[in-house]
Parts: structure tokens; C-alpha cells; sequence
């Protein structure tokens, strides 16, 4: 997985970024408030249009792509502020993630064919064991907006896992989490790794993403400031201006 | 699995009681306003389907439901066309319709998409007045013959009951169905979160038109119905009143709730008989019904009645454990 960005925006988000991810690694995306992160995901899965710029899935150009075109090539994220389909199920928020493993149409489900039956069988079972992927098999039939904060994060990362993407991005997935389910979110990032998808984090958790990540690219005022390994990043001169002013 | 049979069981029980009903009738005063009962489910049905399940508004579906009603009424009364014929032509033409404005119209939300709607509704409305060589302007279209089947011809009550809701519940079973289905996930999470849907990889703006298209073609099968058992149709029929009528049932009895289309449309359609002593306050009630619906029962009367049906079983569980 190779990505280039490079995007101007009226009130100019971010100038002129580029950077590639390696496949199956995981990749940190920090920087002060407004530095154009969350910009970045919109604009990479597809949910903004770009002024300038080109976005590479490997070698394939997705820079124009819709995010429901986007989510078939394996390209998936979670949100910031948790976006569940709450009048739902726990199950149902991880059977909508398999749309695009089933195909049953509006007729074959209306009138339910065989094959939708048999379809259907087949996605309950899977989304069950995205349930059991992140433990959250017990609530299974509690209406997602009952949730507490942290189960919906996990809810949220299940029903990505449930697209089977080559790539996920999570937008900061340890906001509003306490230590404990901060230390068990890192262990299943690398879980998620281990079944060989890339992972691209947004996050201001700096415990989490220095322990986690293998690169870190870091944005300031909509630039790419530096792009390294942890260690590097910490050392780092202009990082360390950017967070903490210059001396 | 043991929630999809307590399903199937209460559409059983449903449907028994419905087609038991005219046994036990003697007018056929009643058997008539449950056939009209039925004609206004099956538009609940629909208008429920898009939005109850997939969150998007439609203040025109009355035109949908008058289209219906006048591709079979001029098909049948000025060329020789065959009723059940009529009925799928008009079903199709809606449909098209539908699928032909869903495209733009259904790229708006909110209060953006309920403008676009109305403003089709009452296009349509004007075309069913003012094109008076075909569908007879505003002194309407006389003369719609009966639907037959075989020797059987659709000219009572009783017979249009049937014909009407045999109708009415194959659509609300199929309703059913398409609820617990993938694309009913599909449109229940783009109601819930239109971005997180798409990301998820639900093509929600053919999913959208999709449901238009096929709740247009319910209600034209309603509208032919309709035009069959009254044998005469004339524009006030479908009217903006008439969309706002509709919208009220599906609110009133539960949105994404199909039992609930039925119990609203059944209210709405008794409610004018009741309200004669209010005269033209009776618009007054309905605004009034559905005010008080929407801040006390959220989910409708169906899921008022569910949460009122659960204090009770509970008390009764409480009170025969504190008796044991």
C-alpha cells in the first residue's frame, strides 16, 4: 500500500502532504488540533474531494473514489465521534460492516430465496465472530446506543474488521477511553496487524501511539512537519517546537 | 432464530384475524371502511418503507397513489385494457417515475428533500386536474370497471375485502422480510448514520432510489385498488392533504413499524367518522394527535402499546413472586 497526498483546501487544511504506508505496518498520525488530520482521513476515504492531489491504494489511483466503492477494495475506517447506527443491534451494526461480502437484492430479500436464507446464515455467523474478535459476543443483542462510550469504540472497530479491509483507519480510537481499555485497544491493534492489515492511526494518546506504532508522520497547520520512526520523531527538533513552542 | 418464529406466528395470527373478520361482520357499512382500511395500510406499508426504514421524508406520495389510480382508471375506461393489466402498467409508470426523480431528489435531506416532494406531489396534482381530455379534471373519471378473476368479480364489499387484503398482507409479509434482510440493515443504517453506512460500503444513493422506486409501486397498486373498488376517482383524492394524511399514519402508528402502518392507517381512516361532530376542526385533531404522539410516544402507538404491554407483565411477574 503506497499513498500520496497532496491537498489544498479554500481555507488551505493541508499543503502540499505526502507520504506512504507500508503494508501490513502500523502507521501514527499526530499533530496539535487543526493540523488537518481528521482532513486527511475524510479526504482519503473519499467523504471529502480534494483540491490538488492523488490518493494510491498500491498501485491503483483512488483519489476520486466513494467511500462505499472505497470499502470494497478494503479501504475502511472508524470515526471520532463514534458514529454507530444506534437504533440498531450490536449484531446488525457488525452484519451491516459484511454489505459487501453478500449480495442478496431487494427482491430475493423481500420474497427470501434460498439463497438469501442461506446468505444470511452465513453473515450472522461471521459477524458473530467479529463480536468474539473483540469481546464483545455477550452484548450481541443490546441496542447500540445503549452502549457504554468504550464498548461502542470496540463495536465501531468490529463492524470495520467485518468489511475484511487490507487497511483500516481509525481516527482516534483511544478518546474518551480510561488507562485499562487504552492498554487492551493497543493490544488489539496489534491482533489486527497480526492478521496482516495495514493500520493508519490518528491519535493524541502519545503513550498509544509510541508504544504501538512503527512510523509516525506528524502534521502541523495542514504540513507534513517530519515522518519517522517513534524514536526519531521524539528527537526530532521541529516536533518538538511545534508541541511545545519554540524555546 | 426463536425471535424469527415468534414472528412468523404473530403475522399467522395477524393475518387469521383479518380474513376472519367479514364472518363476523353483518353491514357491509364496516366491511367498507376496512376495505378502505386495507387501501390505506398498503400506502402506509410503503411510505413506512421509505421512511421509517430508510429515514427519507415524502411529502408526495399521494401522487404516487393518484398516478396509480389513473393509468388504470384511463387505460381501462378509454382503451379496451384488461384491469389486472391496467394495474401492472400503472405499478410500472410509477415506478419509473420514481426511479427517474429519485436520482436528483433524493441527493437533498431534511426539510431540502420534503420541499422537492411537495413540490412534485402538487405538479402532479395539477396534472390530474387540468389534463381534462384524459383524466376528466376535477369532475373526475367515471365509469372504472371491476377487477374479475376467473367467474369472481370484484363488485362487493366482501370480494374487495379480500381482493384488497390478500393484497395488503403479501406486501406487509414481503415488508417484513425485507426488514430483517441485509438491504433492510442497509437502510435502517443510513437512516442511523448516512457516512458510517456509506463507509461500511452501503451504496446508500442507489439504495435510496431503489426504495422509492419500489415504495411508488406499491402505492400505484394501491391507487389502482382504489380506482377498481370505487369505480369513479377525481383529484382531491390525492392532493397534499392526502400525502400529509399518510405521513400522520405511518408517525402516528410507528415509524420502520409495519403492525404500527396498520394501526395508524386504521385510526386515521375510522378517526373522520367519529370527528363528523368537529366538522372542518377534524384537521385540527389530527395535528393535535400527532403532536402528542411525537413528544410522548416517540416510537409510536405500536411501541407505546409495547412499552405499556411490558409495565404489565412485569407487574403481574412482580406481583405473583411477592405472592409466592
Amino acid at each position: 500500500m503506497e499513498g500520496i497526498t497532496q491537498i489544498f483546501g479554500g481555507l488551505t487544511a493541508l499543503e502540499d502532504v505526502s507520504f506512504s504506508v507500508a503494508p501490513r505496518s502500523i502507521t501514527g498520525i499526530i499533530g496539535p488540533n487543526g493540523a488537518g488530520k481528521t482532513t486527511l482521513f475524510n479526504i482519503v476515504t473519499g467523504l471529502y474531494t480534494q483540491t490538488r492531489g492523488k490518493v494510491f491504494l498500491a498501485e491503483k489511483n483512488i483519489s476520486f473514489f466513494e467511500p462505499e466503492v472505497l470499502a470494497g477494495l478494503g479501504l475502511v475506517r472508524t470515526f471520532q465521534n463514534v458514529e454507530l447506527f444506534g437504533q440498531m443491534s450490536v449484531l446488525e451494526n457488525v452484519m451491516v460492516g459484511l454489505h459487501t461480502k453478500s449480495k442478496s437484492g431487494i427482491f430475493s430479500c423481500a420474497f427470501k430465496l434460498p439463497a438469501q436464507i442461506k446468505e444470511e446464515k452465513i453473515v450472522r455467523e461471521k459477524a458473530y465472530q467479529w463480536l468474539d474478535f473483540t469481546g464483545l459476543a455477550d452484548l450481541a443483542d443490546v441496542a447500540a446506543c445503549n452502549l457504554p462510550f468504550g464498548k461502542g469504540r470496540l463495536l465501531e472497530i468490529s463492524r470495520a474488521m467485518a468489511v475484511e479491509p487490507q487497511i483500516i483507519l481509525m481516527d482516534e480510537p483511544a478518546a474518551g477511553l480510561n488507562s485499562r481499555e487504552t492498554a487492551g485497544l493497543a493490544g488489539l491493534i496489534r491482533k489486527i496487524q497480526n492478521l496482516g492489515i495495514t493500520i493508519v492511526l490518528v491519535e493524541h494518546d502519545m503513550e498509544l501511539v509510541m508504544d504501538v506504532c512503527e512510523s509516525i508522520v506528524v502534521l502541523n497547520l495542514g504540513k507534513k512537519l517530519a515522518h519517522g520512526t517513534p524514536r526519531e520523531i521524539q528527537e526530532n527538533k521541529a516536533v518538538i517546537a511545534a508541541y511545545l513552542g519554540e524555546d | 432464530m426463536i425471535k424469527e418464529k415468534r414472528q412468523i406466528l404473530i403475522f399467522a395470527l395477524f393475518a387469521l384475524i383479518i380474513l376472519l373478520v367479514p364472518l363476523f361482520l353483518k353491514g357491509s357499512y364496516f366491511l367498507n371502511v376496512l376495505v378502505f382500511i386495507g387501501i390505506n395500510t398498503l400506502l402506509a406499508v410503503a411510505l413506512n418503507l421509505l421512511l421509517g426504514y430508510a429515514g427519507q421524508i415524502s411529502l408526495g406520495h399521494a401522487a404516487f397513489f393518484g398516478l396509480g389510480a389513473y393509468v388504470s382508471g384511463i387505460l381501462t375506461t378509454r382503451f379496451p385494457v384488461d384491469p389486472w393489466l391496467a394495474l401492472v402498467i400503472a405499478a410500472l409508470c410509477a415506478a419509473t417515475l420514481a426511479f427517474v426523480i429519485g436520482f436528483p431528489i433524493l441527493k437533498l435531506k431534511g426539510h431540502y428533500l420534503a420541499m422537492a416532494t411537495l413540490g412534485f406531489g402538487i405538479i402532479m396534482y395539477i396534472f390530474f386536474n387540468e389534463t381534462v381530455d384524459w383524466t376528466g379534471g376535477p369532475s373526475g373519471l367515471s365509469g372504472i370497471p371491476n377487477l374479475r378473476l376467473g367467474p369472481l368479480i370484484f363488485d362487493n364489499d366482501r370480494n374487495n375485502y379480500y381482493l384488497v387484503w390478500m393484497i395488503t398482507l403479501g406486501v406487509m409479509l414481503l415488508s417484513i422480510n425485507l426488514s430483517q434482510s441485509r438491504i433492510g440493515r442497509a437502510l435502517r443504517a443510513i437512516n442511523d448514520s448516512e457516512v458510517a453506512a456509506r463507509v461500511m460500503g452501503v451504496n446508500a444513493r442507489i439504495l435510496k432510489v431503489q426504495i422509492f422506486t419500489v415504495s411508488a409501486f406499491v402505492s400505484a397498486i394501491a391507487g389502482s385498488l382504489y380506482a377498481y373498488t370505487m369505480t369513479f376517482i377525481s383529484p382531491t383524492s390525492f392532493g397534499f392533504n392526502f400525502s400529509v394524511e399518510l405521513l400522520t399514519m405511518v408517525i402516528i402508528g410507528g415509524l420502520g413499524s409495519i403492525y404500527g402502518s396498520f394501526l395508524g392507517a386504521a385510526i386515521l381512516t375510522m378517526l373522520p367518522e367519529f370527528l363528523r361532530v368537529f366538522r372542518d376542526f377534524d384537521i385540527v385533531i389530527y395535528g393535535l394527535m400527532l403532536i402528542l404522539i411525537t413528544m410522548f410516544m416517540p416510537t409510536g402507538l405500536i411501541g407505546g402499546l409495547e412499552a405499556l404491554f411490558k409495565i404489565i407483565i412485569g407487574k403481574i411477574k412482580g406481583g405473583a413472586a411477592r405472592n409466592a
